[in-house]
């Protein structure tokens, strides 16, 4: 059995509080490390970080590239034999990085999200052309996959003009912040 | 038959990038009488960035979708991904009875506890193929597909009672008289935004995927959903890759859809050879002049 010192547990605790899980649940049978195809990008496997969740090895958790890598595919958790919802404690273990302001483990992947994010609150739908421009915009990468973009706006698979809600309002009320 | 009336939710990637997905699913839908009414003034369900980063907007944006479907309507969703954040927001509400007074509120709607809401996969529950297509069929005879699920059949611990539609391609397309290639790797992720942001990560996901079906014989790949269909044709590395179709652009096909030029050059990788190749691009010559009295009704709305 491992003994937690104080202060420990604490990151267990909290991520119980956001998403209802169980962390002693978990047995460490690396089903789901096994079974996520992502494991390539990321520093932790799924396992080891619910294991730094465990332990309350908060900066480590919080720090890594595998919550930002995790797609949310669910394959993990379809198979865990203890039924964790794993990509939701990488939900929560992101919101926990971005609200401490933590070094960001992956931070071309935020700043997607945060560009579709950007579109969204804008149109109410998401506007491909313009995530992908101020995407690259920001990395400052405009060479690689111009091929594939050209080619997906010559198949209209990018359209020009974004899809837009007509209801506004609306989405004052969801993006309060 | 009677026609039956579905909201339908087609969701960004159809929207934007799924062109020829759209046009097929509306096809195929209106040839086995099933009205689709796409929800009005829809909004983006979140998808993975909203869940990423702020989760009280990934609950408030289907939430608003939610509140637009018109009263006894089931709620058809084209997208696997926008169907589990619709359900899991669904699901959250029917538990928690100071939410539904949020949302309430917030929406100046009722919540209906009962809503269904369905995946396109559904629908094959609901009507009988051979009501439409003559037995046995030769519809699609001879092309070896591989059929595609990634990451839509995985469901969150929350939806793990939800039906599994696992095999539902294989059942349809060899009824349709495909050859059903296996190839061990029919429900890995494609990788979805990774795309974007990882593209080495998903590029050695795909290739892995398509070589593999491939190499088991496909000439072709059969998925359900939009954003992995955009992948496998952006990501695979392969020198010839083989081309991706979409299930409902199969289904119509097989049932007769006339119009298939309209969807078959937004392809990035060009399926028509292949096509051509195995006689199935002509659909009119497969003997399904009967049937073509059910497309061209008159009531039927192009
Ligand atoms: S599959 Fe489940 S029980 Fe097994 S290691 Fe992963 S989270 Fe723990
Ligand atoms: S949900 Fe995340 S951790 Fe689980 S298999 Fe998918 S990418 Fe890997």
């Amino acid at each position: 059995m491992i003994e937690l010192k104080k202060g420990h547990g604490d990151l267990a605790r909290d991520i119980q509080k956001l998403t209802g899980i169980n962390f002693n649940g978990c047995l460490h049978c690396r089903t789901c490390s096994n079974a996520c195809p992502f494991v390539d990008g990321m520093d932790y496997l799924p396992n080891v970080l619910l294991r730094l969740v465990q332990m309350g090895m908060e900066k480590q958790a919080l720090e890594s590239s595998t919550i930002w890598v995790c797609v949310g595919c669910n394959t993990c958790c379809s198979f865990c034999p203890m039924a964790i919802d794993i990509p939701m404690v990488m939900d929560a273990l992101r919101e926990k990085a971005l609200a401490q302001g933590v070094k960001i483990g992956e931070p071309d992947i935020l700043n997607f999200h945060n560009e579709v994010l950007k579109t969204v609150k804008k149109y109410g739908r998401t506007h491909k052309l313009e995530i992908m421009m101020r995407y690259k915009l920001k990395k400052h990468d405009f060479l690689s996959d111009v091929g594939v973009g050209l080619k997906m706006l010559k198949k209209r698979k990018l359209d020009l003009t974004p899809s837009k809600i007509k209801d506004k309002k609306a989405l004052g009320k969801i993006f309060k912040k | 038959m009677a026609k039956t009336t579905y909201s339908f939710f087609p969701g960004c990637s159809l929207k934007a990038s799924g062109h020829e997905n759209t046009l097929s699913l509306l096809k195929f839908c209106e040839m086995v009488d099933i009205e689709l009414q796409e929800l009005d003034d829809w909004n983006c369900c979140g998808s993975s960035s909203a869940h990423s980063v702020d989760h009280e907007v990934a609950r408030d944006l289907p939430w608003r979708n939610i509140s637009l479907v018109p009263e006894g309507q089931p709620l058809l969703i084209a997208c696997p991904s926008c169907m589990i954040r619709f359900k899991q927001s669904h699901l959250k509400l029917k538990n928690d009875l100071d939410l539904q007074k949020k949302y309430e509120k917030d929406w100046g709607r009722p919540f209906d506890p009962d809503l269904e809401i369905i995946h396109f996969f559904e629908l094959f529950k609901r009507i009988r193929l051979r009501d439409y297509i003559e037995e046995p069929t030769k519809q699609l005879k001879g092309i070896k597909v591989a059929p595609y699920y990634g990451c839509m059949l995985s469901m969150p611990p929350d939806l793990r009672h939800e039906p599994s539609y696992y095999g539902l391609m294989e059942d349809a397309l060899s009824r349709l008289g495909a050859q059903i290639v296996s190839y061990g790797y029919e429900t890995q992720c494609c990788g979805t935004y990774l795309s974007v942001a990882k593209p080495e990560l998903s590029q050695k996901v795909v290739t892995q995927i398509i070589s593999r079906a491939r190499d088991a014989g496909a000439e072709c790949m059969v998925t359900a959903c939009a954003m992995c269909h955009l992948n496998l044709e952006i990501r695979c590395s392969m020198k010839k890759p083989i081309p991706t179709f979409h299930f409902s652009e199969m289904l119509s096909m097989a049932l007769g859809a006339e119009k298939q030029k309209k969807w078959f050059p937004k392809h990035i990788v060009n399926p028509i050879p292949l096509l051509k190749e195995r006689k199935l691009f002509k659909s009119r010559s497969n003997g399904l002049g009967e049937l073509k009295s059910i497309f061209t009704r008159k009531d039927v709305k192009k």
